[in-house]
């Protein structure tokens, strides 16, 4: 097409006697040099400064540092390309995309439950972000929001703010190694640990569970799993102490961090960021209170609020709200009643409950049962919904929800049919990203870390 | 497929929106299926457009609209094709020369107020001639606690659509994967690129022409074809 | 019974194929190259838990050029493979490759146009390991076997031939599709 030869240029004019040449010198063919048409450009990748010959007169010489793909600090498959003077960072560009995985174009061929266990991998810390919002949009466009059990919104709170104790552990775990703090990250580990467990009880995954389905929740809490969940609270509060005896009020970690990463509110409004980055500016905005959904209206939270701006402002907000999500899951917890899991209707809700035999498999002895020995129609019901999976009615949906990391909206186009027509992801991270070169223009290298791990992105749900 | 499929509209009753045929429950044919589904032919009918006075809150927010494009000069009746409210969202399709304009109104208007676009992204409708590509921009206004959605419609043989990067900085990104994705050209971006796939990648992905690229998986013996080739209901 | 009997204490006999697997098994680091989800369980395998440690492998070498082991945890997407492909050049010999996960095995849940189906068809894999994601545990059992064939590698004209035979049998092995009645 003609206009993609407009749009971009082919980089690499090696010709073939030049690659004869790379392969019999013994140079690395990961370097070279080709012209663009902003001049001359020369690839080094170590050791081979001097073949660089001097830059022709009148042009200037720009450092360019490539933070590729590969790298300890970079949070991810994140590439940073850092033009540097020296130590001070003159233009940070982010390059994204190396953790694409069509997802969306995928689940176009999947049933809308199928949906759940590909959506569920695209933010692979908040899987049951994820989930929910997928489900709030499937729900949305069933028109069955209203139907959903209690029970089932209560378990799905719970899970939820689990996973942003989860994913703020893994953000306070990572940040801290890229910044030096090694012990933040065993700390983070450690903690999260336990919140896993929870998860493994529950679901029977440590991650990506595919737990929540559209009509409500696949599986019922354990017999024990209260209690059980009521046990570790308290622990999670204990250890969740050492982390803010270690990090809050350093020395040295506010040094890194405090002044670091600015990004105001306008600059916020205008790069479209919600989360813990706009909340560090001082608006409480936050979606859970603003526009709740799974009955969010009924616990007691306060909206952590910094008026910083800066990332030691996002850093104690996550350590707040970790404490406001411990709140509503004891909350959760108090409200929780006997009830079913699923909706009650039976074109929608996933057919079977299942439970562990005595083989150590996974089965539901008294569905089984019945589709088996007592009902053919049963039978035929759940076939079809199993591999047919539910219509859902021709329309377009958008469902947000406010995951530790910003606003994830999930827009949902369906034809009428057992799959969706198009699914689209909003992820925060994404949108928060397009903030690295306004954070870090002007700061040092190091800050740009800092910055990075502020805005915690992850990269699976950046690319999907 | 043909004109007869398609179920008469009377006079005085508003326009299904048609953007395309089912034809078979299955999405292979010549399978041996015997139970007639395979001849199953279904318009797909989207949701209707809405007709004044809509009710609620939707109400005030198409007046505020309507009045402050009046003040810039742009009668609504150009710039807006129609408005759809389907499961309390409201949606305007805009027409694309007069987007940038309506997006101004929705950000500076204090009856409006949308100050956070929540990117765009595209959806393509290969049976809606002439209106092939949609562009859809969700707006969340923080005052007012208000969503609506701004859609664009453009024909595969001219996709584009202006930039609103001027207006609302957070679509620099979001515009430059519906260009990879489904190859909308927005006119006025600062630097329109690939941005999830490589540089030189040929094509456009998430569009309905565009395969799957899967490969078949063989195991021990047996080999299924990738999702998009298998027999699978639609 | 043999010359063991009669040396004094302190001193073992063994051959020297057993001392350098030993050694090589002993502190084998592994290059950073965590992906997606596999990477957090990589990551939860080197916290307290299942610190991984025990088998000498906590430093996570951020150059590939200081590491021997690429444990390439997660879905590898089509612009990500050249930069794989670099980062395995850049490891010095001996290296191995765990591929972790069944994204990273063979393309897993994405059959699409956006994943290479399976890194070996970029790097030459040592370890498959199966899971999505497999638990630190299981990533544990992929690494022992991985130390038992470090163990076993031999050295010199042996390891010529070793390497002759392995490709050998590699090149002559029936594909998948060849190998019916297995389905049952």
């Amino acid at each position: 097409m003609s206009t993609d030869d407009v749009l971009y240029t082919t980089a690499d004019e090696t010709t073939a006697e030049e690659f004869d040449e790379i392969l019999d010198d013994d140079v690395d063919p990961y370097s070279g040099s080709y012209e663009t048409t902003e001049g001359r450009v020369y690839t080094v990748t170590g050791g081979d400064w001097d073949t660089i010959t001097a830059a022709p007169e009148g042009e200037k010489d720009r450092i360019v540092v490539n933070m590729g793909p590969q790298h300890p600090s970079t949070h991810g498959v994140l590439r940073l390309i850092l033009e540097i003077d020296g130590e001070t960072v003159t233009e940070a560009r982010c390059g994204i995309g190396y953790l694409h995985t069509g997802i969306e174009k995928n689940m176009e061929f999947r049933s809308f439950v199928q949906g759940v266990t590909y959506v569920t991998r695209m933010d692979y810390l908040t899987p049951m972000f994820n989930e929910v919002a997928y489900c709030l949009a499937v729900e949305k466009a069933l028109g069955v929001t209203e139907q959903i059990p209690e029970r089932a919104s209560v378990i799905r709170v719970m899970m939820m703010e689990l996973n942003r104790i989860a994913s703020h552990l893994v953000a306070l775990a990572t940040g801290g190694m890229e910044l030096g703090a090694l012990t933040a990250m065993e700390f983070g580990f450690r903690e999260r640990e336990l919140v896993l467990d929870i998860f493994e009880m529950v679901s029977g995954l440590r991650m990506n569970h595919a737990y929540i389905r559209p009509g409500g929740v696949a599986q019922d809490l354990p017999v024990d799993g209260v209690q059980k969940i009521r046990d570790t609270i308290p622990l999670l509060r204990k250890r969740l102490k050492d982390t803010v005896d270690l990090l809050v009020d350093n020395t040295i970690w506010m040094g890194r961090t405090v002044g670091v990463g600015y990004l105001d509110l306008t600059g916020c409004m205008a790069l479209g960021i919600t989360g813990p980055i706009l909340r560090a500016t001082g608006l409480p905005h936050d979606l859970r209170k603003s526009q709740p959904y799974c009955g969010y209206e009924n616990y007691e939270f306060d909206v952590c609020t910094e008026t910083t701006n800066d990332v030691y402002g996002r850093f104690l907000i996550r350590i707040n709200e970790m404490a406001q999500s411990l709140r509503i899951v004891e909350q959760c917890l108090d409200q929780i009643k006997p009830g079913p899991v699923m909706i009650e209707d039976k074109k929608i809700a996933w057919p079977a409950q299942l439970s562990i035999g005595s083989d150590g498999q996974g089965n539901s002895p008294e569905h089984i049962k019945e589709i088996m020995s007592e009902s053919m129609e049963a039978l035929i019901h759940h076939f079809k919904l199993v591999t047919e999976g539910f219509h859902v009615p021709a329309g377009q949906v958008y469902a947000p929800v406010e995951s530790p990391k910003g606003e994830l909206g999930c827009y949902l186009v369906s034809s009428g049919g057992t799959r969706p027509y198009r699914v689209h992801f909003r992820d925060p991270g994404f949108t928060a990203l397009q903030a690295v070169g306004v954070m870090s223009e002007g700061s040092m290298i190091a800050d740009v870390i800092a910055a990075v791990a502020s805005i915690d992105p992850v990269m699976g749900g950046v690319d999907r | 497929m043909t004109e007869s499929s398609v179920p008469a509209v009377p006079e005085g009753v508003r326009q299904l929106d048609i953007i395309g045929v089912r034809n078979g429950a299955f999405g292979a044919s010549g399978s041996g299926d015997t139970s007639g589904f395979g001849g199953l032919v279904a318009p797909i009918v989207m949701p209707a457009p809405a007709i004044r006075p809509f009710g609620g809150w939707y109400d005030e927010i198409s007046d505020e609209i309507e009045l402050s494009l009046e003040a810039r000069n742009l009668p609504a009746q150009e710039a807006i094709e129609k408005v759809v409210i389907y499961r309390d969202e409201i949606t305007y399709h805009v027409r694309r020369d007069h987007l940038v304009a309506f997006v101004s109104a929705l950000r500076d208007e204090p009856g409006l107020r949308f100050e956070m676009c929540l990117g765009v992204n595209g959806v393509h409708y290969p049976h809606e001639t002439g209106r092939e590509l949609h562009a859809v921009y969700p707006f969340l206004s923080i005052t007012h606690n208000k969503r609506v959605r701004v859609e664009v419609s453009v024909p595969d043989a001219d996709p584009h659509i202006p930039s609103i990067v001027a207006v609302y900085p957070t679509n620099d990104w979001h515009e430059r994967e519906t260009w990879d994705m489904f190859g909308i050209i927005f006119d006025g971006h600062p630097h329109l690129t690939r941005i999830l796939m490589p540089d030189d990648w040929p094509g456009h992905p998430q569009r309905k022409d565009y395969p799957l690229g899967g490969i078949p998986v063989e195991y021990k013996g047996g080999t299924i074809p990738p999702p998009d080739q298998r027999r699978s209901y639609n | 019974m043999g010359i063991e009997e009669s040396l004094p204490s302190g001193v073992i006999l063994t051959t020297v194929e057993k001392v350098a697997g030993y050694v090589r098994k002993g502190s084998l680091w592994p290059a950073t190259f965590g992906l997606a989800c596999c990477a957090i369980e990589m990551m939860a395998a080197g916290g307290p838990r299942f610190d991984i440690a025990r088998y000498g492998m906590e430093v996570f070498r951020a150059s590939p050029r200081q590491a021997d082991l690429m444990i390439v945890a997660g879905r590898v997407s089509q612009k990500m493979a050249p930069v794989l492909r670099q980062i395995y050049d850049q490891m010095p010999g001996p290296k191995w490759v765990i591929a972790m996960g069944v994204c990273a095995s063979s393309g897993g849940m994405f059959n699409n146009y956006a994943i290479v189906q399976g890194v070996d068809h970029i790097v030459p894999v040592d370890i498959y390991l199966p899971g999505c994601p497999p638990r630190p545990e299981m990533l544990f059992d992929a690494i022992l076997k991985l130390h038992q064939q470090i163990q076993d590698t031999k050295l010199g004209a042996q390891r010529r031939a070793e390497i002759v035979e392995l490709e050998t049998v590699a090149l002559t092995a029936p594909t998948t599709l060849e190998l019916k009645g297995l389905m049952r």
